[in-house]
């Protein structure tokens, strides 16, 4: 199983733990990634909110260099994802912005190249039997938020790996991995996403009504599959309690981090260290669980 | 016909039903989007009065809103609608008119954040998070938000203090060029 790894600008920098740790699950399980050389942004909500012709050329730039590769794209960030995506989509669906962005990138492209999500190979090409076949360091009694936030599901047309309103595939990864995953009603709300830095007002209130909701629902931490869904929840917690009040400190790591710890993979590994809200003593707490059922507990 | 309320002024529904792909006029305001917006608290129109006040030709009232500016692209609204509109395309094609038509935008820190980051990616071909926030403060004149954060996010190696630029930079400059031209053509 080979990918063409698109990273992104965000996993560079602010993500490099989500970069980190999908490399390194998917090398634990032996799913080889290369990355795509010399890849540009995807343009993001910037290029989708400015340029109808930008927000298709800046990811078919991208696919182009995937296609010569000869590989199917996968792709960490869900902004990313989704951009990546909606090009091929709208190249597919109109002959009119396919030759306009041909002429852009001067360079002919179809729409073919294959993009998929690390969670979505991870849940349907690796399988979630064979995930649980190779956890060494169970998750035991780890109550998770699943939070999948709005591109990875969003709008189905486009993305379309799981349901919509009800997606099920971060809950099966982490049951697998030995993990209590809650039920909770807003996984699939967005968290204010590109409006951190212009619109701090809605990111604070948004913030804690996730966070505040996932305790609610019994959850001690959240896992999330998207950098700005990361920040937002992480980065900017303090400033949602300060906004709105009080609610346990929670960490919100990426589903690649919890899923490597349950591998075997070392917090270091995993860019565990790069959490503002750490997440140390309730992993070891979860750890301490399992090494005492291990040894008949006392 | 008399007793029916005629559309007086179809040429702002026209120009985004062409631009945005999508069917604005099947709008018959059932709020399904407004009520799962996550951020209509803060917007001054929700999104099933954007929709109706595209029917009603408001281009001034719509292009200088601040709800075009709050939508965060969640697909929620498009993902819902019972009719099929794609909504968060019609915020799209909103923002982009509004800049073209030099609406008076109250705040228009979407706006200059979108240039900063665009401009980061013109230069480099990737996004240099430092060198595009500092471009965004000085243009937004928000110097001060989030500078606590700064410590701990070098600290954390969440900063990077050099941009990695991709070797096709010269190439992302061209299309940047390029698509510029067919926008306008459109």
């Amino acid at each position: 199983m080979k990918y063409a790894y698109f990273p992104g600008c965000s996993l560079e920098s602010t993500a490099w733990d989500f970069d980190r740790s999908a490399r390194a699950v998917c090398r634990a399980l032996e799913v080889e990634l290369e990355e795509i050389p010399d890849w540009v942004c995807c343009g993001s909500t910037p290029a989708h909110t400015t340029s109808a012709s930008l927000a298709v050329a800046l990811p078919v730039l991208n696919l182009q260099k995937a296609r010569e590769m000869g590989l199917p794209v996968m792709a960490a960030c869900a902004s990313c994802y989704a951009r990546l995506r909606t090009a091929n989509h709208t190249v597919r669906g109109d002959a009119e912005e396919r030759a306009r962005v041909e002429r852009i990138t001067q360079s002919p492209y179809d729409g073919s190249v294959d993009v998929r999500h690390v969670l979505d190979v991870l849940v349907n090409e690796v399988g979630v039997n064979e995930i649980r076949r190779r956890v060494e360091r169970p998750l035991s009694g780890l109550r998770v938020a699943c939070y999948y936030g709005c591109l990875l599901t969003r709008p189905p047309e486009v993305v379309a790996f799981d349901d919509p309103e009800h997606p099920t595939a971060m809950e099966e990864l982490l049951s697998a991995a030995g993990a209590e995953p809650v039920e909770w009603p807003l996984k699939t709300e967005c968290c204010g996403a590109a409006l951190s830095m212009t619109g701090a007002p809605a990111v604070s209130r948004l913030g804690h009504k996730l966070l505040s909701m996932a305790r609610q629902a019994g959850a001690e931490c959240v896992a999330v599959a998207c950098p700005l869904c990361q920040v937002n929840l992480d980065l900017r917690q303090s400033d949602a309690r300060k906004a709105h009040g009080y609610f346990p400190e929670t960490p919100a790591l990426y589903v690649t981090q919890l899923l490597g710890l349950a591998l075997g993979l070392s917090e270091q590994e995993l860019g565990i260290g790069a959490l503002t809200v750490g997440a140390g003593s309730l992993l070891a707490a979860c750890h301490a669980g399992v090494a005492a059922e291990a040894g008949g507990a006392p | 016909m008399p007793g029916t309320l005629a559309w007086k002024n179809t040429a702002l529904v026209e120009e985004v039903e062409r631009r945005s792909g999508t069917p604005v006029s099947a709008c018959f305001q059932c709020h399904k989007c407004s009520t799962g917006c996550p951020t209509g608290p803060e917007m001054d129109f929700l999104s099933s009065q954007v929709m109706r006040l595209i029917h009603l030709g408001e281009e001034e009232m719509l292009l200088g809103s601040r709800a075009i500016w709050l939508c965060a692209s969640c697909e929620a609204c498009t993902t819902r609608c019972p009719m099929g509109i794609d909504i968060a395309a019609v915020m799209d094609t909103l923002r982009m008119m509004a800049i073209e038509r030099k609406a008076d935008v109250p705040n228009a820190r979407g706006q200059k954040f979108n240039r900063s980051f665009l401009g980061s990616v013109r230069r480099h071909g990737r996004v240099f998070e430092l060198g595009m926030i500092a471009v965004y403060k000085l243009r937004s004149g928000d110097l001060f938000s989030d500078v606590g954060k700064f410590p701990q996010m070098l600290a954390k190696g969440k900063i990077r203090l050099l941009p990695r630029r991709s070797a096709d930079a010269k190439r992302v400059r061209e299309v940047f060029r390029r698509a510029e031209e067919e926008d306008e053509k459109r």
